[in-house]
């Protein structure tokens, strides 16, 4: 929990407010990662010469300013990619504080270990800091009170703040104070200890709960708002960096005599190959250095290299895919076990098998990794659309060779991010580039550099076998998967799903079979592999939906009907049989446990909502449902299909229903579920990276196909179950029954059964 | 975004060969510039690198996205495909001119968009927005069937299809 302070004298924001302001803030992290003084930078985050710091020093990682003129400030330690985080966690704040929104100016953070992990991923903005964010508003609150009463000379009691925002009541004479009139005696006050706040109940919440939009919404329909893309700074020169078409790959002999003649083009610059593990470091190659972006383009294109491509180079991953559906055949590590399937199925008179694929897929936001760096003295200053801006620090530090305190990463809106930009290889680059030319320079990938050099979501295989009763559910289920594991990009030799991969939606299946088995098998990974919406959720959900699907249609029964009974009665599953490595996205269990009565209330609604069973389908239409609990999150999702005379699917309308416990901008849940399902129809329909010899096949939005207006489901209904309990992930849940469901859907439809993304490989897309 | 320098404005030349240097000139939301360099150079780079008119985006620089849409002489055009040359004498407006003249400075479809809240990551939006402004103005009452076939040329990543198709009816001032 956090601890808060009245920094209001102490500089922390210079620069940012005013010195007459008053000004919170709150220490996230645990004391003992400030223990050593000599880790500690001068405060950087706000201006050049924050206060000195000592062994004693509190150093508060989130903000709260209040100016004499009533504008308060709030700092977003998250990164904004889209998903409304940078707008979310300051309404808490302004709620709880009893702050006008209107009046709340959003400041963003730098990368700084002081603000705890930044790395704005998994689905847990919300999650991880809604109580801190809470706490920092009720002290506001409490202070300004405070301060109100010794204005007036009258007891606190008889003061309060609410109900209009901004100001603070007398509640006896009515008379009122603004916020801004409070804050030079605010800022002399103690802070109200922790065990003495007052919370707001949800009744009075004045903007959790309610739609909101999101803050930068202005600037960016009028082009004002700020990407990674859009950073300049004077000085500054443009690098396209031509990289080893085979991951591992290095130059052997460069002739740069072309491009050199291209008008523009400064110079050549070589950036040396990573060591491997490979982690975020830069891919190596050759980059044209010019005086803009176009000119870097043009001299790219005009060097002739020659590459040693190395070992990767036996990489195809039409064989690699048939070595991956081998291992899934035969028997792998287990990772789950309960009961004994080997036994039932020795027994059965008939068992039911199926595997599943889903290839490689890229992230492909629609900006491109791009990145200002800027060495000076043995320092970095850098400007990235960034997820993560301490790995940045980090990668960079390392790249340039020096301490990651001494790199400044400025964190500007991402324009999508999807998980590729928590990885700075793209910010390294320009930051080696910058040490090398002596001058600020800008890196652009192209959009070819983005598809072809990814941090790929993982290519899995799936196996799955069972046994049906007397009644058609089934006595025994196995379910094998193979993938290259993220942990390939960080360690050599890694070939297994981690606790966490297994985590998301394998090991925590939640049916109620007596004998039940799940495995994962080796892989090796020839490209970098990554993490991308939702992760490896996509799979499992994919292979354990469609197969819960199959199975219904074998028993005879309506495939919603045996999804309810696959989950069971209502129950919350023992954290202990979970397994040790069950990670639970590291949410507390005992607040975030597995409850089936939330997987099955949304299963219900989606299907209430999308008239299940009621609604008449003609001739080649079809309806699908599938249910995954995924980041704490319950979704459920039901697609109806039609097949159009050349056999082509059409989705048409789509209904999500999500329990992702308190909400804090419903609208902000509408929007992500509803792309979700977007996001999930390309996937679907289009994700597909190949290679041959090594080197990917795709480049453009021509051959890694996106879903556009014209093919995006007509109709997305979100439905959204109130809840009190605590708040979970809302960007990536969306992602992981789409696919199963459109899938169930097309089955159907059509009576045939897709084990295989993306439908582009079955003649469907 | 008070960390970045925006706009910061040019300092270089855009060089051209001796042999192909021409003087183009153009207008670009009202104000007349005039370009001597590559001529093959695409007006997106012209825009963002030379003008600091980072409102354009580049998403894949061959056409096939819509991020860089801008109107040259009333017309959405791909701004990543087209030359500068082919751009000589042209009027072109960028989303920092859309709502030149406009009350409150934006243009009904701005207006809409802000209304249904439709931008996430909002990259894209910018192209969607020069898109159906250029859409509404050639077809005011645009069908589903229309909106489909004058916006299929835009990605959004993320997924804001629905609520576009709704602030282009509304813009159209059609219920929605």
């Amino acid at each position: 929990m956090s601890r808060i302070e009245n920094v209001s004298r102490r500089g922390f924001l210079q620069g940012v407010v005013s010195t007459g302001a008053f000004v919170l803030g709150a220490q996230l992290l645990p004391e003992t990662l400030y223990a050593a003084p000599s880790d500690l930078a001068p405060d950087a985050t706000f201006g050049p010469a924050g206060d000195p710091v000592s062994t004693t020093a509190f150093h508060p990682n989130v903000f709260v300013g209040l100016e004499p003129d009533g504008t308060v400030v709030i700092v977003a330690h998250r990164s904004e990619m889209g998903t409304g985080s940078r707008t979310a966690l300051p309404r808490i704040v302004a709620d709880e504080m009893e702050a006008d929104w209107s009046r709340v100016r959003i400041v963003q953070a730098i990368g700084d270990a002081r603000y705890g992990n930044q790395d704005t991923d998994g689905s847990h903005s919300v999650r991880s800091f809604f109580d801190d964010m809470r706490q920092c508003g009720a002290s506001a609150r409490v202070m300004l009170v405070q301060a109100a009463a010794q204005q007036w000379n009258v007891p606190v009691g008889e003061c309060e703040a609410s109900p209009q925002p901004h100001v603070v009541i007398h509640r006896p004479t009515g008379r009122t104070v603004g916020y801004g009139e409070l804050a030079a005696a605010a800022a002399k006050l103690p802070v109200p200890p922790k065990a003495s706040l007052q919370f707001k109940p949800p009744s009075d919440w004045r903007y959790i709960g309610k739609d909101a939009a999101i803050y930068d919404l202005e600037d960016i329909c009028t082009g004002k708002a700020g990407y990674g893309m859009d950073a300049h700074v004077e000085g500054m020169l443009y690098a396209s960096v031509e990289h080893p078409p085979v991951l591992g790959g290095r130059v052997t002999a460069v002739d740069d005599s072309e491009a050199m003649k291209v008008a523009g083009v400064k110079q050549t610059v070589q950036i040396d190959p990573f060591k491997p593990p490979h982690q975020f470091q830069p891919l190596g190659g050759v980059a044209v250095i010019a005086d803009n972006t176009w000119a870097a383009f043009q001299g790219r294109q005009k060097l002739k290299i020659k590459w040693d491509d190395g070992d990767n180079a036996s990489f195809n991953s039409e064989a690699s895919r048939k070595e991956l559906e081998q291992t899934v055949r035969r028997p792998c590590k287990v990772a789950w076990n309960r009961g004994d399937v080997d036994a039932e199925f020795a027994r059965a008179a008939k068992t039911l098998e199926a595997g599943y694929y889903v290839p490689l897929l890229a992230h492909a936001s629609m900006e491109p990794p791009v990145a200002v760096a800027d060495y000076r003295d043995g320092r970095v200053e850098a400007w990235a659309p960034t997820q993560d801006p301490q790995a940045v620090q980090e990668t960079v530090g390392k790249a340039v060779g020096i301490p990651k305190e001494n790199v400044v990463c400025h964190v500007t809106l991402l324009g999508g991010a999807f998980g590729r930009k928590s990885k700075p290889d793209y910010v390294a680059e320009a930051a080696v580039l910058s040490k090398k030319t002596g001058r600020p320079v800008k890196v652009v990938w192209t959009r070819e550099d983005d598809i072809k050099f990814d941090f790929y979501h993982t290519v899995a295989a799936t196996y799955m076998k069972a046994v049906l009763g007397a009644n058609g559910m089934p006595t025994a289920w196995l379910q094998r998967s193979a993938f290259p594991p993220i942990g390939s990009t960080f360690e050599l030799n890694n070939t297994y799903g981690s606790g966490g991969e297994l985590g998301m939606g394998w090991t925590d299946t939640p049916f109620v079979i007596p004998n039940f088995r799940a495995e994962n098998g080796p892989a090796t990974a020839h490209v970098r592999i990554g993490w991308l919406r939702s992760v490896a959720n996509i799979y499992h959900a994919f292979a354990v939906q469609s197969f819960a699907a199959e199975l219904a249609h074998e028993a005879g029964r309506d495939q919603l009907d045996y999804l309810l009974a696959l989950i069971g009665p209502d129950r919350v599953i023992d954290r202990k049989a979970l397994g040790a490595d069950y990670d639970n996205m590291g949410a507390d269990y005992k607040d975030y446990p597995v409850d089936t009565a939330r997987l099955r209330r949304v299963t219900e609604l989606a299907a209430e909502q999308a008239g299940w069973g009621k609604r008449k389908l003609g001739p080649g239409q079809g309806m699908g449902i599938a249910a995954h609990r995924s980041f704490v999150t319950y979704v459920a999702t039901v697609v109806q299909v039609e097949m159009d005379k050349q056999g082509k699917v059409r989705i048409g309308r789509v209904d999500s229903a999500v329990d992702t416990g308190t909400v804090v901008n419903p609208d902000s849940v509408r929007n992500q579920m509803e792309g979700a399902a977007v996001f999930a129809t390309s996937l679907a329909k289009y994700g597909e990276i190949t290679a041959t010899n090594g080197a990917i096949n795709q480049g453009n939005f021509t051959d890694y196909g996106m879903c556009r207006i014209d093919e995006a489901p007509r109709e997305i209904h979100v439905h959204i179950v109130k809840s009190d309990a605590p708040p979970a992930g809302v960007g990536e849940p969306g992602v992981p029954p789409f696919s199963p469901a459109l899938c169930n859907a097309i089955f159907a439809a059509s009576g045939k059964r897709v084990r295989e993304l993306p439908l582009t490989r079955s003649g469907l897309a | 975004m008070v960390v970045l320098h925006l706009f910061g404005g040019y300092e270089g030349r855009l060089y051209a060969t001796p042999s192909e240097a021409v003087m183009i000139q153009l207008k670009i939301n009202g104000v007349a510039r005039s370009f001597d360099g590559d001529p093959q150079m695409p007006l997106l780079w012209y825009l963002r690198d030379a003008l600091g008119l980072t409102g354009t985006k580049f998403g894949c620089g061959i056409g096939v996205c819509g991020s860089c849409v801008v109107h040259q002489n009333g017309a959405a055009v791909r701004a990543c495909m087209t030359p500068m040359q082919s751009a000589a004498g042209a009027e072109v407006v960028t989303i920092e001119g859309l709502g030149a003249g406009e009350p409150g400075g934006l243009h009904s479809v701005q207006k809409a968009w802000i209304a249904a809240r439709v931008p996430q990551c909002g990259y894209c939006q910018v192209g969607q927005i020069m898109q159906a402004a250029a859409l509404l103005k050639s077809t005011p009452r645009p069908t589903d069937a229309q909106i489909d076939q004058g916006m299929e040329g835009n990605i959004c990543r993320c997924g804001t299809y629905q609520r576009i198709r709704a602030a282009i009816k509304a813009a159209a001032g059609e219920a929605v």
